[in-house]
């Protein structure tokens, strides 16, 4: 079990349990790779399920139930957001832009 | 109690940075983000390693909490602002933990280390030392901490805040979206309790909503302001956030925070345990 709620490392290989539902991906800025963004998932109503900080290689992942998803991403002056479905287990690729 | 006692913004903590008799603490579970740059001369506090106790499940004792600010540097007429990754979960948990030991001039940056980044505001990774003192702590301050029997007795009769994800609450998932679902425990939530996510308290960059703000969602949710309060979340970080909102912006005298929270009640023999959002009824 955990000990905490912060969120492990981003990026690298993913071991996805037979029912997990695992949003994952990138965050670019002009299609270069964005670390230290602030990435929220928010649920189909847009309500706020998680966050997590993207790596230095601009990757976030999510573990989730399934259902239709936003992950929406802050960082310094800049904002992007794309919706992604994730309807059942396994991993779900989604890229965010910032404008 | 205002405010301004508890919480400060990320413009006067940078206009404050060198201000004697003021000590600006990091506070995370995974100390990384520290390293990488901090405030400029804030220390840092370690939250697994340094808050837990490392055999049991529970907090350092009094001793260890006077051994740990000492070598900090804290003295106990400091003012002590503490700021964190995660939305400030494990700055609003150190807060709680300051508070329990007796520290009373202890506030939290509005918006943690979130709302310093997005803002644009300076980081270093200068080694900071600062002289040691002699830390003097309190005995624990029970008024604020709530044990698993005293939960369980809160059933139908005090307002339990259940401030997980409504997924976790509903029992379709066992932790935070961002962790794996790995956990022992049973699923679901204490019955009775309502369900306000953390989350709900806070703006976008991290910052607390206002005070009307926060009324009106805990006030629609079901919170009875004539009861008394127990908040808790899965190991008791996220509830502190809460706790906070609760306790120390809006001003509700009798508010406990649950740390075993649902990693402990869930693994209870025994206990009643609710599915589903609680409303089907």
């Amino acid at each position: 079990m955990s000990s905490g709620c912060g969120a492990p490392p981003q990026g690298g290989a993913v071991e996805v349990g037979s029912n997990e539902v695992v949003v994952s991906g990138k965050v670019r800025s002009d299609g270069a790779p964005v670390g230290g963004a602030f990435v929220r998932l928010l649920d189909a109503s847009g309500e706020f399920t998680a966050e997590v900080v993207s790596s230095t290689e601009g990757d976030f992942r999510f573990y989730a139930a399934p259902g239709k998803w936003t992950v929406r991403v802050l960082y310094r002056n800049a904002s992007g957001q794309a919706d992604v479905v994730a309807l059942g287990p396994g991993v779900h690729a989604v890229e965010v832009a910032l404008n | 109690m205002s405010r301004e006692d508890v919480l400060v913004s990320a413009a006067w903590s940078e206009e404050n940075l060198t201000t004697p008799g003021v000590v600006f603490v990091e506070v995370d579970e995974d100390t990384t983000a520290y390293d990488g740059g901090h405030i400029p001369g804030a220390v840092k506090i370690d939250w697994k390693n340094e808050l837990q106790d490392p055999v049991r499940r529970d907090f350092v004792d009094r001793e260890g909490f006077e051994k740990l600010l000492s070598a900090k540097g804290i003295a106990n007429d400091d003012t002590v602002i503490l700021y964190g990754g995660n939305n400030n979960w494990f700055a609003a948990y150190a807060y709680w933990y300051f508070k329990l030991y007796g520290h009373d001039t202890v506030k939290l940056l509005d918006g943690g280390r979130k709302k310093w980044e997005l803002d644009g505001r300076p980081l270093d990774k200068e080694q900071v030392e600062r002289p040691a003192t002699e830390y003097k702590a309190q005995e624990q301050n029970l008024a604020i901490r709530a044990f698993r029997d005293e939960v369980v007795d809160a059933i139908g009769n005090k307002n339990l805040v259940d401030v997980r994800s409504p997924d976790e609450f509903s029992g379709k998932l066992l932790a935070p979206a961002h962790l794996p679902q790995e956990q022992a425990q049973r699923a679901g939530h204490i019955p009775s309790a309502i369900n306000v996510p953390w989350s709900k308290a806070a703006n976008e960059d991290g910052t607390f909503k206002s005070n009307e703000e926060l009324a009106e969602i805990y006030g629609e949710a079901g919170f009875d302001g004539s009861r008394k309060t127990i908040a808790y979340c899965r190991i008791g970080e996220r509830s502190s956030h809460t706790w906070f909102a609760l306790h120390e912006l809006l001003g509700h005298e009798d508010v406990k925070n649950y740390d075993g929270s649902w990693t402990e009640y869930g693994s209870l023999v025994g206990v009643p345990v609710e599915l589903g959002t609680g409303k089907e009824g």
